[in-house]
């Protein structure tokens, strides 16, 4: 079995199958979304991973696909569906951020990310259920309630892109933007058996995506298999000018190298992930994912990484320092939420941000604000700066002898929603593996590597800034060797 | 004012930049503008969007460093200044903290005693203006504008070493002349481009610890700026004369009533929390764009001075005058090089006569009536001995009138000097004969009357007889 298995139903098949599908005039695009347009109305009652369903726009888009195809045009999309993680901008369709102060925001401009895929022809279907402003790790920050995971809907399909995962492992939608700024894309890739691609810092443009962690923020895909992805970045990546921090690098043809064989390829096994917080089952399984790629040509090396230990502590003071400042401007005075009949100037921020923020964005907030008052900066931010430097330094130092290095995506399969609520510290440490990827900027992707007790395993591959094209290749080939990313959950078939 | 005080200032001058977009969008920065109408989506930090560095805001920046003798940074760092306030769109402020773009200037200034000092200038940095709100014309709240929102400032940071309040206006006066040389400020302080915050405070003579500081917020004229500091000064020494402490606080400078007001305490003070924007890259210069950023720097105010005073041998107080502004020191120089007249004559023109009609009519030297080559001609006209200095003025009231060109005007009018030595002496016979007393009196020895008789002389020929030729046949004559 191969992910180039043409599943008979639309809904089955990846962004790849179906472009040849269009391009057969098997079915049209126009098919292609009202299906799946009835299939998310369907799900969403069980699921929520949707805040907004854009189904006339996306008709509407479907036809001009289609006579665009007839026409012999249309961009190297043209037609496929897409949704995105509701903290990108869309011009005329609310940006909620899951949360209750953009609850009725709409934007007037497209974010970089949404025009790019809609200039290559993609379709928005709708905008996912996100936790509130992408913190946590389980989609139960969300104003509008949390995401379930297709796999078993007690449980958390993990987040913050949690309605892209559920989405798409669902069968809803071929594939998902997403943002990951410590794992949001991966983790829930993970937990819901489909593939994340956080690319490089800057790699994508950042402009319309509302800023969590300004230095670790990064736009990315999920999706059913590493072509896919490689499809999605093609449009995706590239500098852009309203972004000083996007890259002036080349883009490379991601589906270009996804042929090449996994030979000689010099994979590190992270030791430090590996550890004890690590589920042995899932340990197990993506020992024996590694295994299949050791056999394919690829060589194995223990590597270490001897300060990603303070990775979660050194995240936890970063991105709230910058989401205290990054969220001052939802002040209920030009846009968002505003309290009713503010008494004076101090009461009309209190209670709009304390109307309009959940209780973990503003547990955030309130860590940031702490650790840079005077007195405090240095302690926390200034040395939380430092100890990223260590973080990265081991990264470019490892990358110095092995190509990628590899490890479990997150310590255990999905956890039941409300399981760690209560517990911030458990519920962080569910980006133990991820976070590193972020403060050192570095390409990661999670593929699905097996089941533990029917839910599924994600394998994470972490290469030097820019090499996606090699991360894409090494998933694409695994996924040649093995079927875990074309399984999906029995109740979404 | 007690002579057991030494007063000692720093000041924080703000200077808007020139550029026509703002430091971080394309909106314009033009000035009076509907409200609002010049901001767009990043000045109004809507979800999403990012800020994008102006490259001249750079160049400016790095011209003043230049200018200043001082350090330009290889590498300064944006920084997020965080406070709430309804005219500031993103809940921060993007400034420069701990890295900024110039360090370690300098520049003289005349001290009190009209002695030359040096004053340090520990740091320029680049930030973006906030918006304005306005509390009036709406019912039980206020309104925003943010037009002003993302307009480029340099933030210009003297050490305390300024000792008087006129030091502090020198000074003042003096980066003022600098950034409109180097064209990147257009120094217009009612539109709010040029305005500064003192902080001041007093300690006893002698004494080696700085006393506590207030800072007056926001002075936008010289007057106001000289006003508030010996106000704030007088207070501060008042209340440590009669046993109390100066706090350390805020103050607003209320012109109507000429005294400062405390606006809020070091306690109410906001903690900025400063930290690095992550939003921005650093600003990396090399040497190559800093040397090419010197080729652009002009004359400026001080080295154009003593090429006056050395070249021109101009009295050092006109030169300085001349030298305050570029298009008047161009000014000057034009109608020195069309002139045929000595430097220091056309120097006391455009300082007093031109300079008077300006202010009058409050115009700029660009804005003049008479262009320089004109008043060059009129110059010339005096060297030439077609008019006297006297009718001169007439000629020059007569050109600010719009009533054309000089040699025009002395010839419509009949201006010109009568230098026909016959002509005159028929004149003077004439004096001398109506005259007998007084004639009897100058040959006794009255020599005093000899202006009476070049008077009668001038009277009789409307002002237009050659003043020496005049003196020299009088004398002849009465001999």
């Amino acid at each position: 079995m191969t992910s180039n298995r043409a599943g008979n139903a639309l809904h089955l098949r990846t962004l790849a199958q179906l472009r040849t599908g269009l391009a057969d005039g098997e079915f049209s695009s126009r098919e292609l979304t009202e299906t799946l347009l009835a299939r998310i109305d369907h799900h969403q009652g069980s699921l929520n991973a949707f805040v907004t369903v854009t189904a006339d726009a996306a008709l509407a888009q479907a036809a001009i696909a289609d006579a665009n195809r007839a026409a012999g045009k249309g961009g190297p999309l043209n037609g496929l569906p897409i949704v995105h993680k509701d903290l990108f901008c869309t011009k005329g369709v609310r940006t909620t951020c899951g949360s209750r102060i953009l609850r009725d925001f709409v934007s007037p401009y497209d974010a970089a990310v949404v025009s790019r895929l809609a200039d290559a022809g993609a379709i928005m279907l709708g905008k996912t259920n996100m936790d509130e402003f992408a913190m946590g790790s389980s989609n139960e920050t969300s104003f509008f309630g949390p995401v379930t995971n297709p796999w078993d809907t007690r449980l958390s399909p993990g987040g913050s892109s949690g309605g892209s995962a559920a989405a798409v492992a669902a069968r809803l939608v071929p594939a998902a933007t997403g943002t990951d700024t410590g794992g949001s894309i991966r983790q829930p890739a993970a937990l819901t058996g489909t593939v994340g691609l956080k690319p490089t810092y800057g790699r994508v443009s950042r402009f319309g995506m509302v800023a969590f962690a300004s230095s670790l923020d990064q736009a990315g895909v999920i999706t059913r298999s590493a072509e896919d992805a490689a499809l999605l970045m093609n449009a995706m990546a590239g500098i852009d000018a309203r972004d000083s921090t996007s890259a002036d690098q080349p883009v490379p043809d991601y589906t270009a190298g996804l042929a090449d064989s996994v030979k000689g390829l010099r994979i590190g096994m992270v030791r430090q992930h590996f550890d004890a917080g690590l589920n042995a089952a899932c340990a197990d399984r993506v020992r024996a994912s590694l295994r299949a790629l050791e056999e394919a040509g690829a060589s194995l090396v223990e590597v270490d990484l001897p300060s990603i230990g303070l990775s979660v502590p050194t995240y936890y003071v970063v991105a709230p320092a910058e989401c205290s400042s990054n969220l001052s401007r939802f002040d209920g005075v030009r846009f968002g939420h505003r309290a009713e009949n503010p008494k004076d100037l101090l009461d009309l921020y209190c209670r709009s941000r304390g109307e309009g923020f959940g209780a973990e964005v503003k547990r955030r907030i309130m860590t940031g604000t702490y650790v840079l008052s005077a007195g405090y900066y240095d302690a926390y931010y200034l040395k939380a700066q430092k100890v990223r430097q260590l973080i990265s330094r081991d990264f470019s130092e490892t990358f110095a002898k092995v190509d990628i290095i590899a490890g479990p995506t997150a310590p255990t399969t999905a956890f039941a929603l409300g399981e760690k609520t209560d517990d911030p510290i458990t519920m962080y440490l569910n980006d133990i593996y991820t976070i590193g990827a972020n403060l050192a900027g570095l390409p990661g992707i999670s593929l699905p590597c097996g089941f533990v007790d029917d839910l599924p395993v994600g394998l994470q591959l972490v290469g030097p800034h820019f090499a996606e094209a090699r991360l894409l290749s090494c998933a694409h080939q695994y996924q040649q060797l093995t079927d875990w990313h074309s399984r999906g959950p029995e109740d979404y078939a | 004012m007690s002579g057991r005080w030494e007063v000692v200032i720093g000041l924080e001058i703000h200077t808007q930049l020139a550029t026509r977009s703002k430091i971080f969008s394309g909106s314009s920065t033009a000035y009076g503008a509907e409200p609002n109408t010049q901001a767009n989506l990043v000045d109004l930090g809507y979800p999403g969007v990012l800020p994008v560095l102006n490259a001249e805001v750079v160049r400016m920046a790095a011209k003043f460093g230049l200018a200043i003798n001082a350090r330009v940074a290889e590498r300064s760092i944006f920084a997020r200044k965080n406070y709430f306030y309804p005219d500031l769109p993103k809940g921060y402020q993007i400034s420069q903290y701990e890295l900024p773009i110039v360090e370690g200037g300098e520049l003289h200034i005349l001290d009190e005693n009209g002695v030359e000092k040096r004053i340090g200038i520990t740091r320029a940095h680049l930030e973006e203006d906030a918006g304005k709100s306005i509390h009036t014309g709406f019912e039980n709240s206020s309104g925003i504008d943010l037009n002003r929102a993302g307009t480029p400032l340099l933030e210009i940071v003297s050490e305390p070493e300024l000792g008087s309040a006129k030091e502090a206006v020198a000074y003042m006066r003096k980066i003022h002349s600098i950034v409109r040389y180097l064209e990147i400020s257009d120094g217009n302080m009612q539109e709010g481009s040029f305005r500064c915050d003192a902080n001041v405070s007093v300690r006893p003579l002698g004494q080696e610890k700085l006393g506590t500081r207030a800072e007056i917020k926001n002075l936008n004229s010289f007057r106001f700026v000289e006003k508030a500091i010996n106000f704030e000064v007088e207070r501060q020494i008042e209340i440590i004369e009669d046993g109390g402490e100066v706090v350390q606080e805020t103050r607003l400078y209320d012109s109507d009533n000429d005294e400062t007001r405390s606006m809020r305490s070091k306690e109410e003070a906001n903690d900025y929390r400063y930290f690095p924007d992550p939003d921005l890259l650093p600003v990396v210069l090399d040497a190559e764009f800093i040397e090419a950023v010197r080729q652009t720097l002009p004359e400026l105010p001080d080295a154009k001075k003593q090429r006056f005073v050395d070249r021109y041998e101009l009295k050092e107080a006109d030169a300085d005058i001349l030298t305050v502004s570029r298009p008047l020191s161009d000014y000057f120089e034009v109608v020195v090089e069309k002139s045929a007249t000595r430097p220091q004559l056309a120097a006391n023109w455009v300082i007093g006569d031109l300079s008077a009609l300006l202010n009058k009519d409050g115009l700029d030297i660009q804005d003049s009536h008479i262009a320089a080559d004109a008043l060059a001609v009129l110059l010339n006209r005096i060297a030439d001995n077609t008019i006297s200095g006297k009718i001169a003025k007439e000629v020059f009231d007569a050109m600010w009138a719009g009533e054309g060109t000089a040699d025009e005007i002395i010839a419509a009018k009949g201006l010109q000097q009568i230098t026909d030595n016959s002509a005159i002496e028929a004149i003077v016979d004439a004096v001398i004969d109506a005259n007998p007393g007084q004639v009897a009196e100058y040959r006794a020895g009255k020599d005093r009357l000899l202006g009476f008789f070049v008077g009668q002389v001038m009277k009789e020929t409307g002002g237009k007889a050659n003043p020496g030729q005049v003196n020299e046949i009088i004398r002849q004559k009465l001999s």
